[in-house]
């Protein structure tokens, strides 16, 4: 951190737009998973636990508090990084400390102290402060970036089996220059140096933004998309200020499976929760082989798309055209959009197949079309998109019904009414007349990596997998397990 | 399910059918890209597609909204039309117009149903064809779903339960239309179709996707008077 902090206690009442509960923290460490409880550490021992990702709670202080922490878990230990300066800044140092667990009502719950890792002298072009490990995924090499403005990013190797410094003696090597919270990822032959540039702890002043570069070695040098080593201050954008929310921090890598990625971070200022420092999850896309930061999904209606067939999913119900039935008419008595004069006809009638009515027609909902729908259990497929109400889908979190990281399960209805999306019991879609809150009608939508949707039940009763919305074919959709590799569960969510 | 209890067909007729039924000859027709069938029962194509049916000559109607089309579907043409295994030559009367059924194999993954009613000279629009087929499985398959496609609206039934039903004008595209997971039964399986067309070119294609959306193999397909 650039400022020296005083201790951040945050606590925060129930929110609507981020994450749900106690979030508040100010520099959290890499979110790390623990015997099915997901676990973060901030800076001044602050912690965070939660149960799904979604609603966290305060939790246990580490035994070392300090700067802005990192957590790695590596074969039977948590190692955790915590710094603290040494008098006044630069002069500061790493320690590391370990436990076989992060759960403190475990009897394995004990904190080991491994001593220092990182150092720096106060007169060194270094500020051994946020501290950022990865466990190289190719040759299981540890590695610890650290470093905050005064001077360099730094890299030097740890050893994986105690997560100790390898080779004390060798000099560590420059990385990146004028940022700090840095840390490490690798992806497809490429490794991602990302840190955080501006400055923090200005609450809604803070200029905090989180930039990266990528290197086809660990040791670099890591050049951003302009070419620019981040050793003279280069770093393309991964995330900045916008909506409500001020201040992007402190980049922690959080992988799902089966391709599906997310990153932790904090902002400085949350306007909707009185400019407090807050934890976010968010979505990890990648395009052009840079990571893109992907949005969780907000409340709305939308239009669901397949990518892989092009239909909409929609109430199976006999749809009726928008602005209603329609003969084709006499061809050539009107004028098509963009042909002739462009002039309405003189007369009122008489407008041909192209001509249409000659006023505005508005939009579809269901309180025009419902009527006729049938009462009880309707069935879903999938439809060319026609702007129909049976094809607009209204998704909204559904309350206390907790969620995943990042987000709230949702509820899916068509827009207008109660009609509600359900899985069966086997693992098939219905539509129910009403939304009860059961678990097969809350759904988790979260973002694949090439910004298409994931759309999965909380649950099918007689399911051992996690299903995952597909479209079998182009007019039916079903639940079946997730394949990374196939299109048939990407979805597109579009603005009607 | 027993499929020939429920249809009243004695298993007999059909596992022995090609011996015991005498076939009777339509009339001599050619057709672009369907013949009559030359061997007791046909394997699905590589990419699973069912290529052996018979096929009841078009009867009139109009519309391709779903209340339209299943409105003609479930109105009664014919005694037993729901659970009738036809054999090739088979006639039967619809509104004083007699019609006969055509057991085809196909060339292509897809039946051409414009070839086949344009050379019987019988109209192709606004027309409901009706077509049957015996799947035979050697072993109960579960998790397995039906995929069709039609130009234009369809709806398909196995077993006698409905299984898809798509609707309004459309072309024909491989695995439009796919049933939820069913199962087949071991032995036959009675595989039927009712495809309505508007106007033009019409047709239909059918497969059975395995739990992994693969097309099903190791079936066969075969109707009563198949030539042995």
């Amino acid at each position: 951190m650039k400022y020296l902090l005083t201790i951040l206690f945050v606590t925060l009442a129930s929110i609507a737009a981020a994450l749900d509960g106690q979030f508040g923290i100010h520099d959290p460490s890499t979110v790390v998973l623990c015997n099915g409880k997901f676990y973060t550490y901030g800076t001044g021992g602050t912690s965070l636990i939660s149960d799904d990702g979604w609603t966290w709670k305060r939790g246990a202080t580490l035994p070392r508090r300090g700067l802005a922490p990192d957590v790695i878990h590596i074969g039977e230990r948590y190692y955790t990084y915590v710094a603290a300066n040494i008098g006044a800044q630069p002069k500061a140092a790493v320690n590391m400390i370990w436990s076989k667990t992060l759960d403190p009502d475990s009897p394995d719950y004990k904190w080991e102290d491994g001593g220092v890792v990182a150092s720096s002298d106060g007169v060194e072009d270094s500020n051994a402060i946020d501290p950022g490990v990865l466990l190289d995924p190719n040759d299981h090499r540890l590695w610890l970036v650290y470093g905050s403005y005064f001077g360099y990013i730094r890299l030097v190797e740890l050893d994986p089996k105690t997560g100790k410094r390898l080779h004390p003696g060798d000099q560590p090597r420059n990385l990146a220059i004028n940022c700090e919270a840095s840390d490490l990822m690798y992806r497809d032959g490429w490794y991602y140096l990302l840190a955080t540039h501006g400055s923090c702890c200005r609450g809604a002043d803070s200029g905090y933004n989180i930039r990266m570069g990528r290197s086809k070695k660990v040791t670099g040098p890591y050049i951003d998309d302009n070419g620019v080593d981040m050793i003279l201050g280069g770093g393309k954008l991964l995330i900045g200020s916008g909506g409500r929310v001020v201040g992007p921090g402190h980049f922690g890598l959080l992988d799902l499976g089966d391709g599906v990625q997310r990153f932790s971070m904090h902002w400085e200022a949350d306007l909707d929760q009185g400019g407090a420092s807050v934890l976010d999850i968010r979505p990890l896309l990648w395009k052009n082989g840079w990571p893109v930061a992907g949005e969780n999904l907000k409340s709305g209606t939308y239009e669901i798309e397949s990518v892989r067939t092009g239909t909409a999913l929609e109430l199976a119900v006999e749809g009726m055209p928008v602005g209603g039935p329609r003969g084709r008419g006499g061809r050539g008595v009107g004028r098509g959009p963009g042909r002739g004069s462009g002039a309405p006809p003189a007369d009122g009638g008489g407008r041909g197949m192209f001509g249409g009515t000659g006023s505005p027609i508005p939009s579809q909902d269901a309180a025009q079309v419902s009527a006729n729908w049938p009462a009880g259990n309707i069935e879903v497929r999938m439809a060319n998109y026609l702007l129909q109400a049976q094809q607009k889908w209204a998704i909204a979190p559904a309350p206390n019904a907790g969620g995943y990281p990042g987000s709230p399960y949702f509820r899916i209805t068509i827009a207008g009414t109660e009609r509600t999306l359900a899985a069966t019991d086997d693992a098939e879609l219905v539509v129910l007349p009403a939304f009860t809150g059961a678990s097969q009608q809350l759904w988790r939508i979260e973002q694949l990596p090439d910004a298409t949707w994931r759309i999965i039940p909380k649950s099918a009763y007689k399911s051992k997998d996690s299903l995952a919305l597909s479209a079998v074919g182009s007019s039916f959709a079903t639940l079946s397990k997730f394949d990374p590799a196939s299109d048939k569960q990407h979805w597109l969510l579009k603005t009607p | 399910m027993n499929v020939f209890r429920k249809y009243r067909l004695p298993a007999l007729t059909i596992l022995t059918a090609s011996a015991l039924f005498t076939i009777a000859i339509a009339a001599p027709v050619s057709w672009p890209t369907l013949t009559k069938p030359v061997t007791p029962e046909k394997q699905p194509s590589p990419d699973g597609f069912i290529g052996r049916w018979i096929l009841l000559e078009p009867i009139p109607t109009t519309g391709l909204t779903p209340s339209a089309v299943q409105a003609a579907v479930k109105k009664e043409y014919f005694p037993n039309q729901f659970t009738i295994i036809p054999r090739d030559g088979d006639k039967v009367t619809v509104g004083g117009t007699e019609l006969t059924w055509h057991a085809v194999d196909t060339k292509n993954y897809n039946v051409n149903l414009y070839h086949f009613a344009k050379a019987l000279e019988k109209p192709t629009s606004d027309v409901l064809f009706w077509a049957v087929t015996i799947v035979n499985s050697p072993r109960e398959m579960r998790d397995v779903r039906l995929a069709i496609g039609s130009n234009a609206a369809s709806v398909w039934w196995l077993n006698g339960k409905e299984v898809i039903g798509i609707y309004g004008d459309r072309q024909t595209v491989i695995d439009d239309g796919v049933s939820r997971r069913l199962t087949l039964n071991k032995g036959p399986n009675i595989l039927r179709a009712a495809i309505v067309n508007g106007g033009g070119a019409t047709d239909f294609c059918a497969r059975f996707l395995d739990a992994n959306d693969k097309p099903l193999k190791g079936f066969t397909v075969n109707l009563v008077d198949s030539p042995k």
